[in-house]
């Protein structure tokens, strides 16, 4: 009882939270907008690629989701053939299929620190602050295993050497010029990133008087 | 900024380009360089190009990607074919195989299309070639609405049908009443029906009937074909035909707006001459010429139609025909004299004006359909002519007879208010003003002859942009020319036919020919030109594993992934995929004497990633457009290694896109 009235931290006075609503407000605002975003951000593109070549006057593109690749994924996977990359039907199917309980998780822990008035809640926000570099670790990682065990005996498999595709920037693999930016979804990430910093301050403002009176008091 | 700001405005306009000639003639100092092209003066003084060549170069070169904005729809004449030709470029965008096998689309080595060829072909033959004539684009409320391309075989009476989401044949079907036909094909204004008349008469049926008995025994007729635009098909069972009198019929026309439900169709030889010049009779060319006037035909389609549902046909080679006597009593055909040996009947736009010329005759005359029908509904005839058919006088429904010069053949339209007819002899185009309403519109001297422009040569149809639906563009016209002569390099004794581009778009300035496109596969006959948004076609096929010749998914398509071979004793049936760059399976292993069944299907879905597939020995090939399944089928006759091949060069790994077809003794 003792140790989660610790986590969980002081409740607010009812006297105190009237007269300084402002001061208690901005934290829920904040997380809880953070938590919003990272929600929104599932129904959005993280990342795509582009893919410009001279047969292909409008270019090729795929968008990535957090557990889904839509575009011209056939197109491409046929390509990738040629240099003996796998399907992309083949990466990442643990990420894929957990994301959406994931963020789930992450936004549930984030939206729940603002009902914990210590310094735990750092701990609770902790995932959804790191998500988009989560995100972004994992996609190099998978770039890099898919561009470094390129199939030794695929066509091409003499001109084009194993490679790690770029996660942001242009990149040349043949005739292809391929181009990798950020999308809508990982800045709603990133944002949200920075909705949590800004309101673990105010949470830190709000709440390190009210544990140091308790502190103070017992 | 002077110097981008000029290039761009050079490039944009020819007619900039012209006044830069002007400027800069004579004075090769002056000359202006235009940015990737050089000194314009100079170049057009190299090449000797006037000042209107200059101005024709302009009006039709098309920088490269972009579009043309008219597609002109051509007969490939004997070809069998059709010819898809951008306006105002004149460049060849494809060649629809129809009438004829034709190896690059695969069009007649699978099953599906050699099915569709064979349905074209009498029983016990296999025909491989036609003679194209008179494409017409289906309407909806009388405009070109882009959905279909229906064409006729002169040489064996047939009709095709060619669906614009794929341009490819999907249907066609043989006359059973007649060896040759001319008049067609034409739709009505909804496409409800195709109309395919005749042209020499013969005895139905087949049969065989000495031409001492031309008169008792042969017959002229005209075919109406029922079109179902939903399923894409004409429907058989439910056309028909009229007997017609002996006599040949050649074009015909659909009424429209004031005309619609009604018919027109010329015909010529109702001398009934039957040849013989072998012996010392006077030979077809002049004993079909002795009259001064032959027979308009004016047909009620409605009334023909109705007395079809009431059961007044009768079955002719299992085909439902209306007899002459019938049509005659029942007021479905009514003739009209019309100048010797005409050639077209066209309708304008308003549906009231009939424009006929005859080859033998120097003037257009023009009929007033509002006078037909009152006379009709008069009975104000002056007679009937030996098969009992009541025949209109002359002077009641004509409204003008315009000189326009030697050998008048075809009339196209614009819109406003002028009409222009080739001049076969003269080799010429002649514009000329309409009367009634269309007056306000030119507000010109009505029914009167305005302008002539040269072509090279023998100028048979000509086409303006839209130019015979309800709302004709003019703007272009193609003179579609059977001789050429001096216009192209020599390629020996066989010259190509030249289509000539001419600028119509001015009503009050002349006619300037713009270009001239030889062509080298056929005579074509006639063409259509329709605006390029109006046709939207697929960029691939809707799914990987489409029938093209059901317009629906196959049921042997496959996925990638889905290829399998099974053997059912010495039937052998392979589901192979085609992909960039491979075939699956690559080994196909048979035993001498199997019944081979070979499904393939191509698995792309990016735009021209078509792969084909040549099989030596065997006689096929194959082109699989994305998405596309076809299927062969063979006995493996011969013993022995057959390596297949894409016959497309679909990727840098296309030659070794193959595979072995085992024949094991």
């Amino acid at each position: 009882m003792k140790e989660m009235d610790l986590i969980v931290g002081p409740r607010i006075p009812e006297e105190m939270l009237k007269n300084e609503r402002k001061r208690f407000l901005l934290p829920t605002l904040f997380l809880g907008a953070a938590g919003i975003l990272l929600l929104i951000s599932i129904f959005l593109p993280y990342w795509r690629m582009t893919l410009h070549a001279p047969q292909y006057p409008g270019g090729l593109q795929i968008q990535l989701y957090v557990n889904q690749v839509t575009g011209d994924v056939d197109e491409i996977d046929g390509l990738n053939h040629y240099i003996g990359m796998r399907s992309m039907k083949d990466a990442a199917p643990l990420e894929r299929s957990l994301s959406i309980i994931m963020i789930a998780g992450i936004v549930l822990l984030a939206v729940g620190a603002i009902y914990i008035h210590s310094p735990v809640a750092a701990f609770f926000s902790f995932p959804a602050f790191l998500f988009p570099a989560i995100f972004l670790g994992d996609l190099y990682f998978w770039m890099r295993n898919f561009g470094l065990n390129l199939d030794p005996k695929a066509p091409l498999s003499s001109s084009v050497k194993p490679f790690v595709p770029p996660i942001v920037g242009t990149g040349m693999v043949g005739q292809f010029k391929t181009v990798a930016t950020w999308d809508i979804g990982l800045y709603l990430a990133l944002l949200a990133s920075l909705l949590i910093v800004i309101g673990l301050y105010y949470h830190r403002k709000a709440y390190k008087p009210l544990l140091e009176a308790r502190l103070k008091g017992k | 900024m002077f110097k981008s700001n000029f290039s761009k405005l050079a490039l944009a306009a020819g007619a900039v380009g012209l006044l830069l000639f002007f400027l800069t003639c004579g004075e090769r100092k002056g000359g202006v360089q235009v940015s990737g092209g050089g000194d314009l003066a100079a170049i057009a003084e190299a090449r000797g190009l006037t000042p209107a060549d200059l101005v024709a170069a302009a009006k039709t070169y098309m920088p490269t990607g972009r579009h043309d904005e008219y597609y002109l729809f051509g007969s490939g004449g004997h070809s069998g074919q059709v010819l898809v030709i951008g306006v105002p470029s004149m460049r060849l965008l494809k060649v629809i195989g129809v009438f004829t096998p034709e190896p690059w689309q695969g069009w007649g080595y699978s099953n599906e299309t050699r099915e569709v060829l064979k349905a074209g072909s009498p029983a016990g033959k296999e025909l491989n070639w036609g003679d194209t004539h008179h494409p017409a684009l289906s309407e909806t409320n009388g405009d070109y609405d882009g959905q279909f391309l229906f064409i006729n075989d002169k040489a064996n009476a047939r009709v095709a049908v060619i669906d614009l989401r794929d341009f490819e044949t999907k249907q066609i079907i043989k006359n059973p009443l007649s060896m040759s036909d001319h008049g067609g094909t034409f739709v009505t204004p909804n496409t409800d029906w195709v109309i395919e008349g005749g042209q020499y008469a013969m005895p139905w049926s087949g049969e065989y009937a000495p031409l001492d008995q031309y008169k008792e025994k042969y017959r002229g007729m005209v075919t109406f074909w029922k079109f179902d635009r939903a399923k894409g098909r004409i429907l058989p069972e439910q056309s028909f035909a009229l007997e017609l009198p002996p006599y040949w019929q050649d074009l015909s026309d659909a009424g429209k707006l004031v005309s619609d439900g009604w018919i027109f169709m010329n015909s010529f030889n109702t001398e009934m001459a039957t040849g013989g010049i072998e012996e010392g009779n006077p030979p077809f060319e002049a004993g079909a010429s002795q009259r001064d006037m032959d027979y308009l035909h004016v047909i009620n389609l409605n009334k023909a139609a109705e007395l079809f549902r009431a059961g007044k046909t009768t079955k002719i080679n299992g085909f439902n025909v209306l007899p002459l006597s019938v049509s005659a009593a029942e007021g479905v055909l009514t003739f009209i004299p019309e100048p010797k040996s005409p050639h077209g009947v066209d309708v304008a736009p308003d549906g009231n004006y009939l424009v006929i010329s005859g080859k033998l005759d120097p003037h257009a005359t023009v009929y007033n359909f509002t006078k037909i029908k009152a006379a009709i509904g008069s009975g104000n005839f002056s007679g009937k002519d030996e098969f009992g058919v009541p025949i209109l006088n002359f002077d009641d429904v004509v409204d003008a007879q315009i000189e326009l010069g030697l050998g008048p053949l075809h009339t196209q339209f614009d819109p406003n208010g002028y009409a222009y007819t080739s001049l076969f002899l003269e080799s010429a185009i002649a514009r000329w003003t309409m009367g009634g309403d269309w007056t306000q519109k030119h507000g010109k001297e009505p029914w009167t002859l305005v302008d002539k422009v040269s072509v090279h040569y023998n100028v048979g149809h000509i086409c303006t942009a839209e130019g015979d639906n309800v709302n004709p563009d003019g703007k272009y016209l193609v003179s579609l020319n059977k001789w050429a002569v001096d216009r192209f390099g020599n390629v020996g004794p066989l010259l190509p036919q030249n289509f000539q581009l001419i600028d119509v778009s001015d009503p009050r300035g002349a006619m300037q020919l713009l270009y001239d496109m030889p062509i080298g596969v056929g005579e074509p006959h006639y063409a259509q030109m329709i605006k390029a948004d109006k046709i939207n076609s697929w960029e691939v096929y809707p799914e990987v594993g489409w029938n093209p010749g059901t317009q629906s998914k196959d049921p042997n398509g496959i996925m990638p992934g889905q290829e399998k071979v099974e053997r059912n004793g010495k039937k052998v049936e392979i589901w192979m995929s085609a992909m960039r760059s491979h075939y699956n399976p690559e080994r196909v292993q048979v035993n001498k004497g199997d019944h081979v069944i070979w499904h393939i299907t191509n698995g792309e879905r990016a735009k021209d990633a078509t792969h084909g597939f040549g099989l030596p020995y065997y006689n096929v090939n194959l082109s699989l457009e994305p998405g596309e399944t076809q299927t062969i089928e063979f006995v493996a006759d011969q013993a022995g290694v057959y390596p297949f091949y894409c016959t497309e060069f679909c990727s840098a790994l296309h030659l070794e896109m193959t595979g072995y077809l085992l024949v094991k003794p």
